[in-house]
């Protein structure tokens, strides 16, 4: 039986939930407010903010050059990680400890400062396209996930059954497809959608590396609230949370979120 | 040459040949690209140091490298006590309401920075809330200064981090034995005594690692210190943003670049050695 919880911690606790919250709840509320400013509580409900945003070509356009960024950043990412993963799980003496600090430096270096060094090499100095630019960097910001997240899931197998389908003839690529990867199904997919959430997310990085004509959403976003300030953002807000919402549900559903959240 | 002799072979370079591929991506991509921006800093010969002479002896440049830290050390410091209240709550909760609590803790920080931060420009706009119950309360006669101030911008940041300290804490408070916390109070020790001397202790590691993240991240928080900072209240990735994509000056930029990753890295080298006294096994 747990202890109880100090009444004063339980206020103070139940504050602090609140004040993540009702941000939230006020956004949701600006998105279906009548107004052209901000204001809460909203006066007067309409959807004419979900149409405004729904009919501006640049926030569609950017919300696609989101979406196949994310998607080919983090399966790219995966691509080059889940290996990385396995070596480090599977060949421990083979390794030099410090190898799989490597792999967390994009954690290291302020978001910033790499979009920044992606402007000045990838675009100014190679004078590659934008979209490369932003595959690069969105890529580099999901490798952490991808040998973190799967890292973890191959922490706890057991590579025995790997050496036992080897030494009944089985080759090793074709073990590691048959014996590990269904084993770490579940940690590719947490890997996936925490690296695409961040990628969608992302603003630093992003930040130097749009053009003519390509923009992600966040700096699409950013770019408008700083012009104008009224409820579109609002309106975008929700329907990324909603997106959001959705995710987490089938996350849920699927593998239980405590499985990704670890 | 005999099976067992090249399956041997085989598994001395499988190793290498599994990593080498994101080795090249990261080293190509993040390290050389990083690398030339930080060589870009580096002075002509005679004066090496000359663009960080620039850049220390600007007094402009200390206000905003001072504003920075103590932003930092704010929101540091307010996440991590709202997030030990929240962490608490979690740890003493069973079943579906914990579920439902670590879902309200794990759900802002899926919503971007940009949502966040605008959440808060309609709270403390001018016509926002808090200006409009201040008016409509008869407290103030004008609507009040509160966006674009350092205050604005620690609430935002303190809101953008208080998540990751509360995923921090809760597995370290999970993991105190109830026995102990029994222990101590029926000895006779108050409910603050216990948490002074047993609960808080016991969560110094979920503290640091809680505290380097939010003090990293607000460092380098540009989206919250840009909407909610302004032009007035500039901190270094602000700063960064203006002198590369404003005034142009890449050398200065560069320069900037370069003390964030220094003060980075430095943060958390402090902070493994901190980790390290509390727990000598700790790697």
């Amino acid at each position: 039986m747990r202890k109880s919880l100090h009444p004063f911690v339980l206020v103070m606790g139940t504050g602090v939930f609140l004040f993540l919250l009702a941000p939230l709840v006020i956004i949701l509320g600006a998105a279906f407010s009548d107004t052209t400013y901000l204001t809460f509580p909203p006066q007067g409900l309409s959807l004419r903010w979900f149409e405004n945003v729904l009919a501006k070509q640049s926030f569609i356009e950017a919300f696609k050059t989101s979406l196949i960024v994310a998607t080919f950043g983090t399966t790219f990412a995966l691509i080059v990680g889940v290996p990385v993963a396995y070596a480090l799980a599977r060949y421990r003496s083979g390794l030099p400890s410090w190898y799989g600090s490597i792999f967390f430096l994009p954690v290291l270096v302020p978001e910033i400062v790499f979009g920044f060094a992606l402007l000045k090499t990838v675009i100014v100095a190679l004078e590659l396209p934008v979209m490369t630019a932003l595959l690069v960097g969105h890529t580099i910001l999901a490798i952490p996930y991808a040998v973190r997240v799967v890292g973890a899931s191959l922490a706890a197998f057991d590579f025995s059954a790997e050496e036992a389908a080897k030494s009944l003839g089985c080759p090793p690529v074709k073990s590691f497809f048959v014996v590990i990867l269904p084993n770490i199904a579940s940690g590719i997919v947490a890997a996936f959608i925490l690296a695409f959430i961040t990628s969608l997310n992302d603003v630093s990085i992003s930040l130097f590396l749009t053009g003519p004509g390509v923009s992600t959403l966040p700096i699409e976003l950013f770019t408008y609230v700083e012009q104008y300030f009224d409820p579109s953002v609002a309106a975008v807000s929700v329907l990324l949370m909603v997106l959001t919402v959705a995710v987490m549900v089938i996350v849920e559903r699927s593998l239980g979120l405590s499985a990704v959240m670890r | 040459m005999s099976a067992p002799l090249m399956r041997h072979q085989f598994g001395r370079v499988a190793p290498l040949l599994l990593v080498l591929p994101g080795t090249l991506v990261v080293v190509l991509m993040l390290v050389l690209p990083i690398g030339d921006t930080f060589s870009e800093t580096i002075g002509p010969q005679g004066d090496r140091l000359a663009n960080y002479v620039k850049f220390f002896s600007s007094q402009y440049n200390w206000l905003v490298l001072n504003r920075t830290l103590s932003v930092a050390a704010m929101t540091t410091l307010i996440s991590l006590s709202l997030g030990f209240f929240a962490a608490m709550m979690i740890s003493r909760s069973r079943g579906q309401l914990r579920q439902v609590l670590m879902i309200a803790s794990v759900f802002p920080l899926l919503t971007g920075a940009i949502v966040r931060s605008f959440a808060w420009m309609v709270i403390l706009g001018r016509n926002g809330m808090v200006n409009q119950s201040l008016l409509s309360l008869g407290l103030v006669d004008a609507p009040v200064q509160l966006l674009f101030t350092q205050t604005s911008m620690v609430i935002g940041l303190a809101y953008l981090f208080t998540p990751l300290a509360i995923l921090s804490l809760v597995g370290v408070l999970d993991a105190i034995d109830d026995s102990v916390l029994e222990a101590s109070s029926s000895l006779g020790a108050s409910p603050l005594k216990v948490f002074l001397q047993v609960t808080l202790p016991l969560a110094i590691p979920g503290l640091i690692v809680g505290g380097v993240l939010v003090f990293t991240g607000s460092l380098a928080a540009f989206a919250t210190a840009r909407l909610l900072g302004g032009e007035s209240q500039m901190i270094l990735p602000t700063l960064l943003h203006e002198k590369a994509m404003v005034s142009f000056d890449w050398t200065s930029a560069s320069t900037i670049a370069a003390v964030m990753v220094v003060m980075t890295i430095a943060i958390i080298l402090v902070a493994n050695r901190i980790a390290r006294r509390f727990n000598p096994a700790m790697g």
